[in-house]
Order: C-alpha cells, then sequence, then structure tokens
C-alpha cells in the first residue's frame, strides 16, 4: 500500500478537525473534534509504524498511549464542561468572556462585540 | 517491503485490492468526519462521529494494526462517544436542529481548514509519493507482537500512563462533584444547592440560569 493513501487520509481528517475546533459553539461539539483530530494522529502513527517496521514499534505504543490520554483528556474536558455549565447554564465557548480584559459583556455577535468591545475599551482607556 | 522498495515501485494506476478497500473506506470516514463537524443536530454529530471513529478503526485492520483497532472500537465508540452524549445530554442539548450550533467565526474557520488541509495534502503527497508499505503475511499489529513491545520497552510510560489515568479520574471525580453543604468552605464550585443532588441536578441546569447567581451568593455567605 502506499504510504500516501493513509498519509492524505489523515491529514483530511486533520483539517476537518481543526474546522470543527474553530468553527463550533458548543463545547462538546468541540470536544469531538478534538477527538477527530487526535485520530488523525493516530492513522499517521500506525502508517509510519507500519511502514518503518521497528523493533520496539513505537507507533503503535505511542497509538495507544495517545489513545489513552485522549480517554483522560475527555473525561476531564466533559467534567469542566459540566461544571461550566452548571455554572453558566450555557456551554457555549463564546459566551464564556468573564475573563476578557474588559469585563462581561453582553452576549453578542463575536464579529461586532470584538470590534464594539475593542473600541470602548480603547476609549476607555484613553480616558483613563 | 525491501524488495518491493528496491524495485520500481507500483504506480497509482494499478491500485490492489487494499488499497482500493482503503480508499473506500477512507471517503467514507471522511465524509462522517464532514458530517459531524457541519450537522446541526447535535446527537447526529455524535452518531456520526461513531461511524468516523469506526472507519478509523477499520483502516487501522487494514494497516494490520489489529491490537489498535479493537483498542480503538472498545475505547473510542465504547466509551468515548458514550461519554460524548452524555455530555450532550447532561447540558440539554436539543434534540431537533439547533441553527446556533456553529459560531461567527465560520469562514475563518473554514478558510483556516482549507489552508491547512491543502498544505498538508500536498506535502504529504509530494513527500511520501514514492514510498510503499509492505503489507506482509505476518501480522506486525498482533496482540502479541504490540504486548511484547509494550511490556517490553514501554513499561514505564505505560506504568506513567496509568498513574495519569488515575489522576484523570480523580480529577473528573472532584470537578464534577458537589460541594459539600456541610463543608461550603470549599471554593465555589457551581451553584452548591444542597437539593440537588447527582445527575438530576444537572438536568434542570438549563433553567436556573437567571437565579444562578443568587445559590452561589446564599453559599457564600452561609460560609
Amino acid at each position: 500500500m502506499h504510504l500516501a493513501y493513509p498519509a492524505v487520509l489523515a491529514a483530511l481528517l486533520f483539517s476537518t478537525g481543526l474546522y470543527g475546533v474553530l468553527a463550533r459553539r458548543n463545547a462538546i461539539l468541540m470536544l469531538m473534534s478534538v477527538e477527530l483530530m487526535l485520530n488523525a494522529v493516530n492513522l499517521n502513527l500506525v502508517a509510519f509504524d507500519v511502514w518503518l517496521r521497528e523493533e520496539l514499534h513505537t507507533g503503535q505504543a505511542l497509538a495507544l498511549f495517545t489513545i489513552a490520554v485522549a480517554a483522560a483528556e475527555i473525561g476531564i474536558g466533559l467534567a469542566i464542561v459540566l461544571l461550566v455549565y452548571r455554572s453558566r447554564g450555557s456551554s457555549d465557548v463564546d459566551r464564556l468572556r468573564d475573563l476578557r480584559e474588559d469585563g462581561p459583556g453582553p452576549p453578542t455577535t463575536p464579529g461586532q462585540g470584538r470590534a464594539g468591545a475593542a473600541a470602548t475599551t480603547d476609549s476607555g482607556r484613553q480616558k483613563a | 517491503m525491501n524488495l518491493a522498495a528496491a524495485g520500481a515501485h507500483p504506480g497509482f494506476l494499478s491500485p490492489t485490492g487494499v488499497e482500493i478497500v482503503f480508499v473506500l473506506v477512507g471517503l467514507a470516514t471522511f465524509g462522517a468526519a464532514l458530517v459531524t463537524v457541519t450537522t446541526k443536530q447535535l446527537v447526529h454529530a455524535a452518531l456520526w462521529l461513531v461511524a468516523a471513529l469506526g472507519g478509523v478503526a477499520v483502516e487501522y485492520l487494514l494497516l494490520t494494526a489489529e491490537f489498535i483497532a479493537w483498542v480503538q472500537v472498545l475505547i473510542y465508540v465504547g466509551s468515548v462517544v458514550v461519554l460524548l452524549l452524555f455530555g450532550l445530554m447532561l447540558t440539554k442539548a436539543p434534540i431537533g436542529p439547533s441553527p446556533d450550533a456553529d459560531s461567527g467565526n465560520r469562514p475563518v474557520a473554514l478558510a483556516v481548514a482549507v489552508i491547512s488541509a491543502g498544505t498538508l495534502v500536498t506535502l504529504v503527497v509530494d513527500a511520501f509519493r514514492t514510498t510503499w508499505i509492505g503489507l506482509g503475511t505476518s501480522a506486525k499489529g498482533s496482540t502479541r507482537v504490540t504486548g511484547e513491545a509494550l511490556f517490553r520497552g514501554w513499561v514505564l510510560p505505560f506504568e506513567a500512563l496509568s498513574v495519569l489515568l488515575l489522576a484523570a479520574l480523580v480529577g473528573a471525580i472532584v470537578l464534577s462533584r458537589r460541594a459539600d453543604p456541610a463543608n461550603s468552605s470549599a471554593p465555589a464550585a457551581g451553584s452548591p444547592t444542597p437539593t440537588d443532588g447527582g445527575t438530576g441536578g444537572a438536568m434542570d441546569g438549563g433553567t436556573d440560569d437567571a437565579e444562578d447567581a443568587d445559590p452561589a451568593a446564599d453559599g457564600e455567605g452561609r460560609s
């Protein structure tokens, strides 16, 4: 088998997961996209392990470790998301803005909200 | 493998059976992944993720990595997706289509993803155009081979990983535990209403959006 096939598939899956992480609003959907990216990396690891045929099977061992780390990550991530949802009533990642510099603003659309917030921050600084 | 690599490498126009199956399953996997990141129905996204992860497991099998394939089925399809579904249901995901599943920076995300895919695919195809994997008859990823590699060369990382899993387990429990009403000096994690218990409290989390600040303030007042 050509190595290009699994490598291209892994690249496509990784880009899909990248799009999901950047474009999704729900935190759990973001976690799903992270899982897709991790799977792309695992596919690469396994393919290169089969290609290089190493004595220690580094690729497969590392793929197993990645799967275990992904399981730990999804457990902790879901606990955090549930905690945020319980305390905020929403798990939308673009509404969690309390740590912004200008304090919690009203949830607006990101582009306008960001531009408006930046404008108010600048004006506030100039006044100060 | 060495013979195949030393000789003229087989072209892309005469694919072997394994390659045809790999490409077909890869197309299905990629399509399922695309639907996962673009669908408006949240539960459907989780179910399409099952299809994508199962497709990746089949690709592992085609790459003769049996053990990884079954671990993938057990852990990802068996537990991670179930955890994600639990998470979706505990956060009261709507069953029908939710039009605000995508945030406002979707065009930027699309541009970044397309640029990334273009760059990676071009680079990978250019680098590994002539590389040939010899999938021999002996299984390189059977349970015996993987186990021997894991417990001969990778024992210490394996044990460290078990400690990591234990730490993640304890961390998840600590994070999701409700603050004890008798011990309310704990850092205010969520809304420490003592009447809520376990998952039932998380199920009605959406309704106390407005009154969320009150129990927290009460808890701090009591402490």
